[in-house]
């Protein structure tokens, strides 16, 4: 670990305060009666899914696809993932089921 | 009281039950009876609304604990971040972000990508949590995901408080994440199998949710959009840089073509 402890404690607690910030801004900002700005709205529907997406890939940043494994075990994973969450659509057993499988795939395999 | 516990056969959770309204009832005896009975109440209608997140906090909790402690984390961090942060994905997040440098601006940053759509939740609550008084901070402080979809949705019954029911709903979500990371987290160092892989769960989740907001959305461009820029900022910056040009990417981009995307019933609203 690169960080020392004072250090982890402040990013801790930034994320805590952005944490804070996103939930009560709105309570703060707006007091009941006052109409929300058309854009914030737009930003307030558009933003969580985006920022999924991008939380998605955040989750490959670290895979070498050029080396190593090329990313095979990481990619047959997510499409395990995917379909055992189209096919029953339970949120435990597609997580449950994908880690175990890429378990299974980087200890023995790859 | 009695009815509502008595719709609920299932025998365990009965005891569980029955075992938070014994402690409950400990702990409010310097409250008048009344009161007691007003919270005790809506305990009961709050609990069953809470039993599927039981299981999944647990779950992913314990999940969470392991993978701490496998990035070589004492309990303390997943407990203490658990407690404070309160936001499943976010922590998973900040365990990566305290393995790399120092850079509290871009935490700061990335915790409002990532949690932004609080501020839409907080936007739709503004009217609920209204005259809650200091109820009203924990909820606050405290609506994640999972609360947000009891809370908004539940048609809380006539006769019970509900600034008490959805404090309760909270507070079990809260105490289940807590627990689920202390397991996790105590107990982790002691598993004996091979746990090379388990952190797999991190994208596996996001990928779950991601699929599930995907399969609900009629029109996919907002999703697209979110992961075409990220990518390509992943290939531009690398690994260690892409995060804040993303962000930067993804808003300009919404921004740009929030008439098109309008007008193309891309958006629910």
């Amino acid at each position: 670990m690169t960080m020392t402890i004072t250090q982890q404690l402040i990013t801790i607690i930034m994320i805590v305060l952005g944490t804070m910030l996103t939930r009560f801004l709105p309570f703060i900002v707006f007091p009941p009666n006052k109409t929300t700005p058309r854009y914030i709205q737009y930003l307030g529907e558009v933003l969580s899914l985006a920022a999924l997406a991008l939380l998605v890939v955040y989750c490959f940043k670290d895979v070498g696809f050029l080396t190593g494994s090329h990313g095979f075990p990481e990619i047959i994973s997510v499409a395990v993932v995917i379909l055992l969450h189209v096919w029953k659509g339970q949120m435990l057993l597609s997580i449950a089921g994908g880690t175990l499988f890429y378990m299974l795939l980087v200890q023995t395999i790859f | 009281m009695i009815q509502v516990v008595e719709r609920w056969s299932w025998i365990s959770l009965h005891r569980n039950q029955n075992f938070f309204l014994i402690l409950l009832k400990n702990c409010s005896k310097g409250v008048n009876e009344l009161e007691r009975h007003r919270i005790c109440a809506a305990f009961s209608a709050a609990f069953p609304y809470t039993t599927p997140i039981l299981a999944g906090f647990v779950f992913l909790g314990i999940a969470y604990g392991i993978y701490m402690n496998s990035l070589g984390f004492s309990a303390i961090y997943p407990i203490l971040m658990s407690l404070t942060i309160f936001a499943g994905s976010m922590e998973f997040v900040a365990a990566n972000l305290l393995l790399g440098s120092f850079q509290p601006m871009n935490a700061l940053l990335l915790t409002l990508m990532v949690n932004g759509r609080h501020l839409f939740y907080g936007l739709s609550m503004l009217e609920k949590y209204k005259r809650l008084g200091k109820k009203k901070h924990y909820l606050i402080f405290g609506l994640c995901d999972e609360s947000y979809a009891i809370n908004s949705t539940v048609k809380i019954p006539d006769h019970v408080d509900k600034g008490w029911f959805m404090v309760f709903v909270t507070l079990l979500n809260h105490f289940y994440w807590v627990l689920g990371s202390a397991i996790g987290g105590i107990f982790g160092s002691f598993i004996q199998f091979n746990t090379e892989g388990i952190e797999f769960v991190m994208t596996a989740l996001f990928v779950v949710i991601f699929v599930d907001q995907w399969m609900k959305e009629k029109k996919h461009e907002i999703a697209i959009i979110g992961l075409g820029v990220s990518i390509f900022s992943l290939i531009i910056f690398g690994g260690q840089n892409f995060i804040l040009p993303s962000m930067a990417g993804i808003l300009i981009v919404l921004t740009v073509l929030k008439r098109p995307l309008e007008k193309r019933g891309a958006i629910s609203a």
